[in-house]
């Protein structure tokens, strides 16, 4: 979560973990527990971003437009939502105190108030109202698409993700898991995370327009960055699409997100943000690579060949 | 109400053994079954949740020989607590037991369907087990397709009879439910006591209601998309399949067009339940009665329109997803009707905190945490981030699972002294509600954070980053399951201990029926129909 910029990329953390803190304080009684693990993460403030981090109380760090905007509408309904339970809990906790059988032994008969109850259901209208408008924004917003400088086409298969640059020739990849000769999710080569390693990461420029197209060979799968703010189905038979544009060098992480079988947990997708130059370079070198026929599992949908050709190579 | 209750009529029968349980017509005595029947599935649900919780409790693989077995526990888990522990407890249980004695019905309109309602559960609850040990994927046993059984992993995926089994397992359990539907409706409809309005029916039967017609109207979706799944994995079509021409997405749609509802079916009789307990230990009458009656109404009715908020990121049209978004919003209303009711109910009361009023309260606590992070996943905005990741879990959990259970909890120590006669050890429940409370806070309060960083659900193993709060949610359910344990202690306890309860343990405060009558009730009752004024 927390970044080079350092102090005011932590405050910013540690004043979004406060409301959930406070979510919290009148409830689980898990208050100094929480305020502990927020000094923990504030103090253990050199993560990398583009990946969950130990004891993380929030979302990834956002670094497109789309993820931004989800974050700070996220962070205005918890504040909603914090304040809509504080207040219920405020009233459990007065009756608790006040008309116990022991405070109050007579209690009153009233069943009926018309005026309490136009105002309790008018209130949570104009609560969902202020909610709506920014949430509907939002949801345009995902779906207002730039003119794309990028396709990339990502295949959901049993378990690994295929990669197709359709603008770079038809270029194309598979992207595994790190395993390890017990086949074994392993770290990377670079200290990549376990079960999020992959061997051949998607490169994309910094500050451009990614259109993914995203389907699936066998079952539903799903495509996600969290840091990117896109998650889209991967369903045989159809092309779903989404875009992002990042806006920071780095890399970045996401799981396959729709239960898909015994390696669901191992079909990880890894994403280069770098810059034009690094990124023209990669091209160069990747048509070359995945040209000479060596990593490529699949490129005519001939999917259960291509499912047993990756459990062999594996 | 003048409800007067009746020595046994020695005309009647009154059978023994066999002929009492197996061919029972007797809705106490199914509605025992069906409690009975509710502890064995929640002991085989509550296994498996703890087999995932072992697993999860740190990464890497420790518990599983395989992740797919995993994937089985999780179906396992989510199709019992749903079909074979709360709906039979809720819904079949408390529904039979005390739905005929609150509106003063001698019995259910139809005993023998009643009958057949119960006895379809078994033989359901055997097939979804044996799921467990027939082939799912070549090679591996068992159904690990979730409980939403999407396909094509539920068709192509699952080659093995493992599905078959869960698929059958579940048109059962529709059936049983969908008669016990048909039972409550007419029995509500047709055999109230003279005086007994619809107006005065106490909110649990309102809740019985709303409920019967959630399932009447839901199930036969369900069956029918199953029974596609069925004859696209063994007679060659090709619903679900695109090569075909069918489509995964169809399948998504008919699912929830059951599956949202199905967890109102969960809820909404805990929301009537839950209604009686905190009237009758504020000792004041139900505030805004009219208003909580047409709130379950309402929340079953739109219920019905806003399945799609679960599947906002399978390719739904931008204007589609604005629709469920908003559609998704307006149960907040209602939803928020019955919490503030249930508070305005308790204000200016008299309150004891007995063990059921201690999990009503609990439940408000926890349906409210769950209800907020509701009202942000009904934003397909941010969805799009949280979906499939255990937020959702968490969220799910605090309302239709462990929201569902206290409401489960309440309504069993309410009702124990009315259906066995013996009062539970008090200190045992109390300390039984502490525990749970303590400990399914511990476990699911954590997931909010594991999701928002991008825990996705259904992973057996995960990114070494997300194990502490892992560590935590295992540690929570271990202390669940001591609370659990302290709850069977407490059974066991009260029936040797044969603390007499009383008619009406509960004082001026439990102006329902029920109450009126003997406890245990005589196994005939109101068979002279009371007068209600």
């Amino acid at each position: 979560m927390i970044t080079t910029e350092g102090f005011d990329e932590s405050m910013r953390n540690c004043l979004t973990g406060e409301h959930r803190v406070r979510a919290l304080a009148g409830g689980a009684g898990l208050f100094s527990m929480v305020t502990a693990f927020l000094a923990v993460m504030v103090a253990d403030a050199q993560a990398l971003a583009g990946q969950p981090e130990k004891w993380q109380l929030g979302f990834q760090d956002a670094v497109t437009p789309i993820a931004h905007q989800i974050h700070s509408f996220h962070n205005f309904v918890l504040v909603i939502i914090t304040l809509v339970t504080l207040f219920v809990l405020g009233l459990l906790a007065y009756i608790i105190l006040k008309f116990n059988e022991k405070a109050n032994p007579e209690p009153s008969k009233t069943s009926h108030n018309t005026m309490i109850e136009v105002i309790w259901t008018i209130v949570p209208i104009l609560i969902l109202l202020v909610i709506a408008v920014p949430s509907f924004r939002l949801l345009f917003a995902q779906y207002t698409y730039p003119k794309p400088d990028l396709v990339i086409k990502a295949t959901g298969n049993q378990w690994y993700w295929s990669y197709e640059y359709p603008d770079a020739g038809g270029m194309s990849f598979d992207s595994l898991m790190a395993r390890d000769d017990d086949n074994k999710p392993v770290k990377g080569p670079n200290g990549e995370p376990r079960t999020l390693a992959v061997d051949n990461f998607v490169y994309v420029p910094v500050n451009r327009n990614v259109e993914m197209l995203v389907t699936a060979s066998d079952v539903i799968h799903a495509w996600t960055i969290p840091a990117f703010g896109v998650k889209v189905d991967a369903v045989p038979g159809r092309v779903l699409r989404t875009w992002f544009r990042a806006e920071k060098v780095g890399t970045y992480y996401g799981q396959c997100s729709e239960l898909c079988g015994k390696d669901h947990g191992y079909m990880p997708i890894g994403v280069k943000v770098v810059s034009q130059s690094d990124y023209d370079a990669w091209l160069k070198k990747a048509k070359q690579e995945f040209a000479s026929g060596e990593a490529p599992l699949k490129k005519d949908g001939d999917t259960q060949l291509a499912a047993v050709n990756a459990s062999a190579t594996r | 109400m003048g409800a007067q209750a009746h020595a046994e009529d020695h005309h009647h029968d009154h059978p023994t053994g066999i002929r009492r349980w197996l061919f029972s017509t007797n809705h106490k005595d199914i509605g025992t079954l069906y409690l009975i029947f509710a502890m064995v599935g929640g002991i085989v649900g509550g296994f498996l949740s703890m087999g995932m919780r072992a697993e999860l409790a740190e990464p890497g693989m420790q518990i599983f020989s395989d992740p797919h077995y995993f994937n089985v526990f999780v179906t396992a888990h989510g199709l019992i607590m749903v079909f074979f522990m709360i709906m039979p407890s809720l819904f079949g249980g408390f529904g039979n037991w005390i739905v005929p004695l609150m509106i003063g019905a001698p019995d259910m309109a139809f005993p023998r369907l009643n009958n057949i309602s119960f006895w379809l559960l078994p033989p359901a609850l055997a097939l979804l087990v044996l799921s467990l040990f027939v082939e799912g994927p070549p090679g591996l046993n068992g159904a690990g397709i979730g409980w939403t059984a999407y396909a094509p992993h539920s068709t192509s995926g699952h080659p093995g009879p493992a599905v078959d089994f869960a698929i059958l397992s579940l048109h059962l359990a529709g059936a049983s439910s969908i008669l016990s539907s048909i039972n409550f409706i007419t029995t509500i409809f047709n055999m109230r006591a003279p005086g007994m309005t619809l107006h005065k029916m106490p909110l649990f039967v309102w809740s019985i209601l709303v409920t019967a017609f959630l399932l009447l109207l839901s199930l036969p979706v369900l069956a029918g998309a199953i029974t596609m799944l069925l004859t696209d994995r063994n007679f060659g079509t090709t619903f679900f399949d695109p090569a075909g021409g069918g489509d995964p997405v169809l399948y998504q749609h008919l699912f929830w067009f059951f599956g949202h509802p199905e967890v109102y079916v969960i809820i909404v009789p805990g929301f009537g339940l839950v209604s009686q307990v905190i009237s009758t230990f504020s000792k004041k009458p139900v505030f805004g009665y009219l208003g909580m009656a047409y709130a379950m109404v309402a929340i079953g009715a739109v219920g019905f329109i806003v399945w799609a908020h679960h599947m906002y990121t399978a390719g739904l049209s931008l204007d589609t997803q604005a629709y469920f978004l908003a559609a998704t919003m307006v149960i907040a209303v209602p939803t928020g009707i019955k919490i503030f009711s249930w508070i305005a109910t308790m204000w200016g009361g008299s309150i004891r905190f007995t063990t059921p009023m201690l999990f009503s309260i609990g439940f408000i606590f926890l349906f409210t945490f769950g209800g907020v992070t509701g009202v942000v996943l009904a934003n397909a905005g941010v969805d799009r981030v949280l979906h499939d990741t255990y937020y959702v879990v968490a969220h799910f959990h605090y309302t239709m699972s462990i929201g569902a259970l206290f409401t489960l909890f309440a309504g069993w120590y309410y009702w124990f002294p009315k259906m066995t006669g013996y009062m539970y050890n008090e200190f045992l429940g109390k300390l039984h509600f502490w525990l749970m409370f303590i400990g399914v806070n511990v476990t699911f309060f954590p997931q909010h954070f594991s999701g928002l960083a991008g825990m996705p659900r259904r992973y057996a193993d995960y990114p070494d980053a997300y194990a502490g709060w892992n560590l935590v949610s295992s540690i929570g359910a271990w202390i669940s399951v001591l609370a659990m344990a302290v709850f069977f202690y407490n059974l066991v306890q009260s029936f040797l201990a044969k603390r007499v309860a009383g008619d009406n343990p509960w004082g001026e405060g439990a102006t329902t029926m029920e109450w009126s009558l003997s406890s245990p009730p005589p196994f005939h009752c109101y068979e002279e129909l009371p007068k209600v004024k």
